[in-house]
C-alpha cells in the first residue's frame, strides 16, 4: 500500500511518521487539493452551458410558473406608451381589506366601485378588468364596460346608481370574484385548470357540468398516451427482436428503416398521414378498389382521434424500438436454447426466459414514449380534428386565441409537473446516461 | 434467427408468420415516408394516384408543384426564365426565403449548441465531475419538457426582455433544444475513450491544448459531427417555438408547411416534403458513416 502511494508521488517520511510530498506538505492535503482542482476544472467546462440553459430555459420556465399565479390584471395597469404601472381599484381593495369575506357590500363599497370603474375607463384599462373577472364569472365583461360608461356621471347614493345601471351588480358571486382578484397572488387559475371555482362564500366547488373541460382533457391526454405507448410496444417488440437476433450486417441495413423515420421531419410524417388517410386518400382508394368498402362509405380516419393515434404511433415507434433493441442485442440466445433442451415449449421459453430479460427495455421505451406523447402538440393539432386534441393544444389555444395567459400557464405548469415526475422516474429506473440515439 | 432443425410444423408456420408480421411493421414505418415522393410529381392537384400515374403514362407526372415552390411569392413569375427571373425568385419566392431563414437559424443554433455542448460533455465525462447526475438531468431536460411549455415560457421571457421577434431569440431557443442531442452523442463517444492516450501525450511533453487538439479532438470528432447534425435537424424541423416567439415575416420551412397544412393543403407541400426526405436520407447516411468510422477508430465493435 505504502509502496503504491510512494510510487505515485515522490514522498518522504517525516519525523512524526506521516507521509509528505517532496515540498513537505502532508500527502493527504496535497491529494485533496489536486482532487479539488480536477473537480473545479471539470465543473468550469460545464459552467458556460449551464449558464446558457439557465437563461434560455430555466428562467423562462420560472417566468411561466410565476405567470400562473399572477393576479395583477384587476389591480394594476401598465401604460403602453410610458411603461408606468398604474394601480387600479384602490378604494375597493381597501374596502375588501377592512371587511370579512361574505360581507354584504354597503354604500362605501359601491362608492369605491364607481370611482374605480370611472378611473379605469379614463385610462382605458376597463377591458382588462372586465376580462379578468370574466374568467371567474362568465358574461361579466360587458357588465364592466357598460357600467363604467355611466360611472363618471353617477351621484350618491352609489349603490342605487350602480344597481340602476345594471341589477347584476347585486350578484354576490361577482363580489367574491372581485375580492379574490384583489389579492397579490392567486391559485384561482389552478382551480380553473382543475375545473374548480369559488362560490360566493369563497368555498371551492366544481364548475357546471358543461363548462368542465380540463380534467376531461387531462384524462384523454393520459389515456391516449397510454394507448399509443401500448401500440408502439406491440409494433416495436417484434421488429426489435428481429433486429436483435439477425446478424449485424443484416440488422444494420434493416435498422435504417427504423432510423429514417426518426430523421425525417415531423411535419413531413404528419403530412404523409394526412395524404394517406384522408377520405380521398391512398388507403381509402385501396380499400374501395379492393372492394372491401363501398365508394359511398369511405372511412373517416383523419381529423379525429383515430388520426391522432395512428400518426403518433408511427412517429413515436422509433423511440420504442431503439431502447428495446439495445436491451435485446446482448441477450444470450443460449438461455432460450437451454430452456428448450430442458423441455420447455417455445412459448414457455419465450415467456419465462426471454421476456423477463427484456423488461428493462420495455420500461425504458415505454416511459420515453409516454413522456413524449403526453406533451405532443403539432400532430394532434394537424390531424386530430376536435376529438383528437390533447392538453397541449388547449394551452396553445389559451395562449393564442383566448389570450388567457395565466390559465395557459397554470395548465402548462400542471403538465410540466406530470412530465417532471415521469422524468424523475425515468432517471431512477433507466438513468438518463443510458439514453441513446441510433 | 435461423429456424432450428427440431422445430415442429406449428413452430415453422409461426416463424414465417412472424417474418410476415415484421415485414408489415417495417412497411408501416417506411411507406408513409416514401409515398410522398411519387405523389409530389402528380400532374393533377390530388393526393392520390390518378389512373394515368398507375399506368405509368408520362403525362400523368409533372414538375408543376416543384415549379410552384419557385414561383410562389415572386413578383413576375410569367417572365422569361433568364438571370433576372432567377434573381426575382431568389429575392421574393416565399419558400426560398423560408429556406434561407431556416438555414441561417439552423447554422448558428448548431454552432452554439455544438460548441457549448461538446465543452460540457468533456466536463461531464470526467470522473471527478461534481453533481454529475443533477447537472446532466438539467441539461437533457429541454428534450423531455413538452415543446409547448418551453415555447410558452420563452414567449413570456422574450416579451419582457425584448428578444421576441428577433433572430437571436430564435437561435438561442433552438440551440437550447439541440444541446441534449449534442451532449448525448458526445458523451456516448467519450464512454469508450482511452484516457491513457492523453496521459501518454502529456508524458511526451504536450501541453493540455496540444493534447486536446491533436489527440482528443480527432477521436471524438465523429461524435461531435453527429451531435451537430442532430442539433441542425432539431432546429430545421422546429415549429412550435417559432410560432410563439417569431415575427410574422420570419417564416421558416416548417412554419410555412404548418401554415400550408392548416389553411389549404396543396401538392406543393408534398414536393417540399420530398425534398426534406431526400435531405434526411443524406443526413442519416452521413451519421451512419460517421458512427462506423468512430467505432473503427476506437476499435469497439465491427459495424
Amino acid at each position: 500500500m505504502t509502496d503504491a502511494v510512494a510510487a505515485a508521488a515522490p514522498t518522504t517520511r517525516a519525523t512524526d511518521g506521516r507521509l509528505t510530498t517532496a515540498d513537505g506538505k502532508p500527502l493527504k492535503a496535497a491529494l485533496a487539493r489536486a482532487q479539488a482542482r480536477n473537480k473545479r476544472r471539470a465543473f468550469f467546462l460545464v459552467v458556460p452551458l449551464l449558464l446558457f440553459v439557465v437563461v434560455t430555459f430555466l428562467v423562462p420556465i420560472g417566468q411561466m410558473l410565476s405567470m400562473s399565479v399572477n393576479n395583477s390584471a384587476f389591480y394594476s395597469w401598465k401604460d403602453r406608451d410610458t411603461g408606468d404601472t398604474i394601480p387600479l381599484m384602490v378604494d375597493l381593495r381597501g374596502w375588501f381589506n377592512e371587511n370579512e369575506p361574505g360581507t354584504e357590500p354597503d354604500e362605501a363599497a359601491y362608492a369605491a366601485l364607481a370611482a374605480g370603474l370611472a378611473h379605469a375607463r379614463d385610462i382605458k384599462a376597463i377591458g382588462q378588468i372586465g376580462t379578468r373577472i370574466n374568467y371567474e364569472v362568465s358574461g361579466t365583461r360587458s357588465l364592466f364596460t357598460g357600467t363604467s360608461r355611466k360611472a363618471e356621471r353617477m351621484e350618491p347614493p352609489y349603490k342605487e346608481a350602480i344597481l340602476d345601471a345594471d341589477e347584476e351588480w347585486a350578484d354576490p358571486e361577482i363580489w367574491a370574484a372581485m375580492r379574490s382578484a384583489s389579492k397579490a397572488f392567486t391559485l384561482d387559475f389552478y382551480l380553473a385548470a382543475l375545473d374548480r371555482t369559488r362560490d360566493a362564500d369563497g368555498n371551492i366547488v366544481k364548475v357546471d357540468e358543461e363548462r368542465a373541460v380540463y380534467i376531461l382533457l387531462f384524462q384523454r391526454t393520459f389515456v391516449l398516451s397510454a394507448l399509443i405507448t401500448l401500440m408502439t410496444l406491440i409494433l416495436g417488440f417484434p421488429i426489435a427482436h428481429l433486429l436483435a437476433t439477425l446478424p449485424l450486417r443484416h440488422s444494420n441495413l434493416l435498422m435504417i428503416l427504423v432510423l429514417l423515420p426518426f430523421w425525417t421531419s415531423l411535419l413531413v410524417r404528419t403530412t404523409s398521414w394526412i395524404v394517406l388517410l384522408q377520405s380521398q386518400g391512398v388507403v381509402n382508394d385501396l380499400w374501395v378498389a379492393s372492394g372491401l368498402i363501398d365508394d359511398g362509405n369511405r372511412l373517416q380516419m383523419i381529423y379525429n382521434r383515430t388520426g391522432t393515434i395512428i400518426a403518433m404511433t408511427h412517429i413515436l415507434l422509433p423511440f420504442m424500438v431503439l431502447p428495446l433493441y439495445s436491451v435485446m442485442r446482448p441477450i444470450d440466445p443460449s438461455y432460450v436454447r437451454a430452456a428448450r433442451s430442458l423441455g420447455a415449449t417455445s412459448w414457455t421459453a419465450f415467456r419465462r426466459v426471454y421476456l423477463p430479460q427484456t423488461v428493462p427495455g420495455i420500461g425504458a421505451g415505454g416511459l420515453l414514449v409516454f413522456i413524449l406523447a403526453v406533451g405532443y402538440y403539432i400532430t394532434p393539432a394537424l390531424v386530430g380534428g376536435s376529438s383528437g386534441q390533447l392538453i397541449s393544444n388547449l394551452i396553445a389555444f389559451h395562449m393564442q386565441k383566448s389570450l388567457n395567459w395565466s390559465l395557459a400557464a397554470a395548465l402548462a405548469s400542471l403538465l410540466l409537473g406530470a412530465v417532471l415526475l415521469l422524468y424523475w422516474l425515468y432517471d431512477r429506473l433507466v438513468g438518463i446516461d443510458n439514453l441513446k440515439l441510433g | 434467427m435461423a429456424l432450428p432443425s427440431y422445430a415442429s410444423p406449428l413452430e415453422k408456420i409461426w416463424h414465417y408468420l412472424y417474418l410476415v408480421i415484421c415485414a408489415l411493421i417495417f412497411l408501416f414505418l417506411i411507406a408513409p415516408i416514401l409515398i410522398v415522393v411519387p405523389l409530389s410529381f402528380n400532374a393533377e392537384p390530388y393526393f392520390t394516384f390518378t389512373e394515368k400515374m398507375l399506368s405509368l403514362d408520362p403525362t400523368g407526372y409533372s414538375m408543376r408543384w416543384y415549379d410552384l415552390l419557385l414561383t410562389f411569392g415572386m413578383e413576375n413569375p410569367e417572365a422569361p426564365r433568364d438571370a433576372s427571373w432567377w434573381a426575382d425568385a431568389w429575392a421574393n419566392a416565399a419558400w426560398i426565403n423560408a429556406a434561407k431563414n431556416s438555414v441561417i437559424i439552423g447554422f448558428f443554433a448548431t454552432i452554439l449548441a455544438t460548441f457549448l455542448g461538446t465543452l460540457a460533455a468533456l466536463g461531464l465525462s470526467r470522473p471527478e465531475m461534481p453533481f454529475r447526475r443533477t447537472i446532466m438531468a438539467i441539461l437533457i431536460s429541454p428534450m423531455i419538457v413538452p415543446l409547448i411549455i418551453t415555447a410558452t415560457g420563452l414567449f413570456f421571457f422574450y416579451s419582457s426582455t425584448g428578444l421576441a421577434n428577433t433572430y437571436i431569440g430564435i437561435i438561442m431557443a433552438h440551440a437550447t433544444l439541440g444541446i441534449p442531442f449534442v451532449i448525448i452523442t458526445v458523451t456516448a463517444t467519450l464512454v469508450g475513450f482511452d484516457h491513457s492516450l492523453t496521459r501518454a501525450a502529456a508524458s511526451l511533453g504536450a501541453d493540455p491544448t496540444t493534447t486536446f487538439f491533436k489527440i482528443t479532438m480527432p477521436l471524438i470528432l465523429p461524435g461531435v459531427i453527429s451531435g451537430a447534425l442532430f442539433a441542425f435537424v432539431t432546429s430545421f424541423d422546429e415549429v412550435v417555438v417559432v410560432l410563439f416567439v417569431a415575427a410574422h415575416d420570419q417564416q421558416t420551412i416548417p412554419r410555412q408547411m404548418w401554415n400550408g397544412i392548416r389553411e389549404q393543403i396543396s401538392p406543393a407541400i408534398l414536393s417540399v416534403a420530398t425534398i426534406l426526405v431526400v435531405i434526411s436520407i443524406a443526413l442519416l447516411t452521413t451519421v451512419e458513416l460517421l458512427r462506423r468510422r468512430s467505432e473503427k477508430l476506437r476499435g469497439v465493435s465491427p459495424g
